[in-house]
Formats: structure tokens, sequence, C-alpha cells
């Protein structure tokens, strides 16, 4: 009798945590499956209709548009500012004057809400009121500074951008975190055996830095699969669908068009996107796990 | 002043490139505060690049008074306080079972957890409108409070277990031996060995929820309940020809995450590396 009341304590513990976290994260998830399989508008009962969603999602040019602005985040987002956030944590990692303001200056845009870097930005590119625009019209750079936001090849790399301001202060946390969790000693034996600085940072510093890598890409990749409040603020995805990402596209039918059914397709798809990456995640984590 | 550091013209140069980026990143900030105190009239009359012709604070009382954010900015903390009270009371629970006990689904419990926090937002998006809609809290706070609790309960249990387990398990021996009941060992013991994580992780959660957009839109519709982030997209299309009302309402509404962030940065940094480096 004493002994099952034993091993019930831990699921006293658990059970509202748990319960709560399966009807409204895990749960959800599932019946996402089954809603990308039905029509629905929002207000009457889905209606199963089988593969048709897919169908017509794979015919349209929006979601293609979407799928590759996705790519395209997600590609210059495991590179600029993962390689800028490990050059920046690089630099500051040692005792050098002004340390302080120069980390929290780059720590600082990861504190501000999305919708408010979208908004600044979207002021900076403003084509005639614009800092951006006048600073290259008053130092004589162009005649006219171009629509950031309205000239279709260029509105997503903007958008981008302000991502990039934002993540590479992230990245330099993450990085100076692995810096200091490396050995002094092994890199004063670098130095005594003659390596050069380039030398030990490619033979000893990054591959020691791999764990953090790691890490990196895979929240550099999920952030970027969930990239919605960006476009939203600053284009809605316009014009013509050229900044649309799958998160956009997917509120944009199932809150605005009311095709919600289509809507879960699009998030499966994100779904299926992010899997691979979260498993990956996982892997880690498990081998953590093995090592304690 | 540390001179050490300028010992080879290699850093000098590196020191200044660092000087130039570090003016460049704060440049949109610089430019939100500028254009905060300017009229619209004058910037657009005069270029950005120009001296301003009048100072004023009327940006700031437009957007807090008739822009609403006397509104907005109340209920995000209505918001914000009692979701990151509830995840980190309920997270911690859960943690404790996960960190200090042997049972058969332990492994599985934590790692539903863990794979619930990586999830595309997108994929909960429709169900947890339908959810909330059912338990008939569409268009209430405590429909936006209570996804906000469930979601970052990921999150924090995943570092608070983490953080529970190095923890030495003496403590808590020492205490069952003495006939402490169990859940007078977490609140007693374990909670206040485990306030740097927590301090850590509330700091976080804390800039999190309040910065949330997507789901304050999809759950919330009325404007009198909006929080500051779908507040200021409103502000956006009221004021779509009045930039500087709008970036005035952007920078009000980065005050609170601001103050948390330069009164706490310690903990809000540990909290972004506890997890990710062991």
């Amino acid at each position: 009798m004493v002994r099952v009341r034993k091993n019930l304590i831990p699921y006293m513990f658990l059970i509202i945590p748990l319960i709560i976290y399966l009807v409204w994260v895990i749960g959800p998830m599932f019946y996402t499956f089954y809603l990308s399989l039905t029509d629905w508008d929002g207000l009457t009962t889905p209606t199963f209709i089988g593969l048709q969603n897919y169908q017509k999602l794979f015919e349209d040019k929006v979601f293609y548009i979407s799928l590759f602005n996705n790519l395209k985040w997600l590609v210059s987002f495991i590179t600029i500012p993962v390689v800028l956030g490990l050059a920046l944590a690089m630099v500051l990692n040692r005792a050098i004057p002004g340390e302080k303001f120069f980390k929290m200056s780059f720590f600082m845009p990861m504190v501000l809400a999305m919708v408010v870097s979208g908004l600044i930005w979207g002021w900076m590119f403003h084509p005639a009121g614009g800092l951006i625009n006048n600073f290259l019209v008053a130092t004589g750079i162009m005649e006219k500074g171009p629509g950031w936001l309205s000239d279709r090849d260029l509105v997503l790399w903007s958008i981008i951008l302000v991502a990039t301001w934002r993540q590479v202060g992230y990245v330099m946390v993450l990085y100076l975190a692995g810096l200091k969790s490396i050995n002094p000693q092994l890199l004063d034996a670098a130095t005594v055996d003659g390596a050069t600085g380039w030398q030990t940072f490619w033979r000893i510093i990054l591959p020691l830095l791999m764990p953090v890598t790691v890490i990196v890409i895979v929240i550099s990749v999920i952030d970027s699969l969930r990239a919605f409040d960006l476009v939203s603020v600053m284009t809605r995805g316009g014009p013509a669908n050229a900044s649309s990402v799958l998160a956009n596209f997917m509120y944009i039918e199932s809150f605005n068009n009311y095709k919600m059914g289509y809507g879960a397709s699009i998030a499966v798809i994100l779904f299926f996107l992010s899997l691979i990456f979260i498993f990956i995640y996982l892997w880690r984590v498990m081998k953590d796990e093995l090592e304690y | 002043m540390n001179t050490q550091y300028f010992k080879s013209p290699w850093r000098i140069l590196v020191y200044l490139i660092l000087i130039l980026a570090t003016f460049l990143w704060l440049i949109p900030i610089l430019t939100g505060l500028v254009t905060s105190i300017r009229t619209f009239d004058d910037i657009l009359y005069n270029g950005f690049i120009s001296w301003p012709k009048e100072i004023t604070l009327g940006n700031f009382q437009e957007a807090w008074e008739r822009g609403g954010l006397n509104r907005y900015l109340p209920n995000s903390f209505i918001i914000t306080i009692p979701s990151l009270v509830l995840t980190l009371l309920l997270s911690s629970l859960g943690a404790y079972a996960l960190a200090r006990f042997r049972f058969r689904f332990n492994r599985a419990i934590f790692f539903l957890f863990v794979a619930g926090m990586l999830l595309p937002f997108q994929v909960l998006m429709l169900p947890v409108f339908k959810l909330t809609d059912f338990l008939g809290l569409y268009d209430t706070y405590w429909g936006l409070i209570a996804f906000h609790t469930a979601f970052q309960l990921g999150f924090c249990i995943f570092m608070l277990r983490n953080y529970m387990r190095t923890v030495p398990g003496e403590i808590i021996e020492a205490a069952r031996i003495d006939g402490c009941g169990e859940l007078r060992i977490w609140w007693q013991i374990m909670i206040p060995l485990t306030l740097p994580a927590l301090a850590a992780i509330a700091t976080l959660e804390f800039t999190w929820i309040f910065n949330d957009y997507l789901w304050a839109i999809v759950l919330l519709r009325s404007d009198n309940l909006k929080p500051i982030t779908a507040g200021l997209a409103t502000l956006q299309g009221q004021y779509v020809t009045d930039w500087p009302v709008i970036v005035s309402g952007a920078l009000i509404g980065t005050i609170p995450t601001l103050l948390v962030f330069l009164f706490l940065q310690r903990y809000f940094i540990e909290g972004l590396t506890l997890g990710s480096t062991k």
C-alpha cells in the first residue's frame, strides 16, 4: 500500500502541468493534422475532404513563393548572424575597454518586441522620409533611394536584415558562454607549441565550440521557420506576396480568408520542415542525458 | 582604463571596427529617439538628416492618449504577470518530479515537454483558437493567459529540471529521513535552492510573453483587451501617415522590457545560456 503511494508521488507533481500541456500543446498538434484534411471556415463543423487541401497547396503559386522565402531566410540565418555573432564573441571574450557597453548594444535588439523593431525599421526604410534613403541621397551615393519595402526584389532582404540585426546578439551570447567553458590551459598549451592565433582558432577553439554551433544552428533554423511578426508588421507579405513566408501565408488564409482547413495544411508542412531539426535538438539533449 | 588591450596595430583596427559596428547597431534606437521628438511635417519638409525645427513631446502624448497606449500597456501587464506566475509555479512542480524521481515514463514525459517547446507555433494556432473558443475564453485575458502558461511550460520545465538535477541529493534525503513531506521538500528546499534559475527564466519569460504578438491577434479581438504589441499594429493602421506618433508608441512599448533587461541583465543572459551550453 505504502509502496504504491510512493510510486504515485511524481505523478501528483506532474499531473496538472502535464494535462495542461497535453490539452494546449500536444493535442492541438495532432488536431492540426486532422484539420488539414478538412474544409473548415472556423465557424461550422469541419468536413472531411481527404487530401484536397494538399493538392491545392501544391498548385498554389503563393505557397512556393513563401516556401522559397523561408528557405532564403533560413540560409541567411544560419550563416550571417552565426559568423557575426561568433566574431563578436571572439573579440569581446577578453578584457577590452568598454566591454559592457559593447555587449549591451548588441544584446539590446533581442529585448525589443519584434513588432517594435519592425515599426522602427519600417520607418527607417520609408522611401521619402526614412533615414536610409535620406542618407543615400545626402551623401550622393544615389540620386533617389530604392523602395526597400516596395521593390519586389529587395523587400525580403530588407526584412531579413532586421531579423539579422536582432539575431546577432543572441548568437554572440551563446558563443560567449561557450568560450568561457573552454579550458584556458588548452589555449596556453597551443601558444607554447607555437600555434598562431589563427591556427588556435581553427584547430582548437572552433572544434571545441561545436556543441554550441549545433544548438545555434538548430535555434536559427527553428526561428527562421517561425518568422511571422516582422513580415506581418512591415509588409503583410506584400508587395504581391513577394515577402510572404509560410507563417504569414497560413495566417492570412486562415484568419482573413477563413480557409482554416487550408491553413492547417500549411502548418503541417511547416511542422515537417521543423521536424528534423527538432530531432537533432532532442538527440543532443539525449546525448547529454546518457553522459550523466 | 585598461590600455593593455591595445598592444598591436591589429587590435586597434579591430577596436575601430567594433566601434563602427556598435554605432550601426544602435542607429535604429537613435533614429527612434530622434524621430519621436520631431514633427512629421518637419522631417518630410527638411529631410530626416537636418536640425529639428522644433522639439516636441506631443507625439508621446498623442500615442499614449488618443492612440490608446494608456489601455494597451496595462493590458500587457494584466496578461504577462499571471502567465508568468502560473507557468513558473506549474513548471517547478513538474520539473521537481522529473528531476528527482525515478519512474517509468520520466524520460518520455521530459522529451514530450522539450519537443513541444520547439514546435512551430503555427501548428498549434487553429486548434488552440478552436479550443479557446470552445472553453468560452475567446476574446478574454484568460484565453491568452492559459495558452502562454501552457506553451511556456515546455521551456521552463526543460531548464528547471536540468537545474534541479544539480542540487545535491543529500539535502533532500536528509529531509526525507526527518519525515518531511514531498510537498514541503519542494516548497521549502527545492524552490529556495532553485531561485537563481527561476530568476533567470522569469526574466526571459517576461520578455517573451510581453513581446508576443501572434497569439494576441489570434486569441483576442476587442480593442480594449489588446496588449501593447497588437495595439502598436493597430496604431500603425490608425496613424499610417504620422510616423513620429507610431515610433513614439513603439518606444513606449519598449520601456518595460528594457527596464527588466537593464536591471536584470545578468539573469537575462544566464537564462539564455542555461540550456544551450553544457
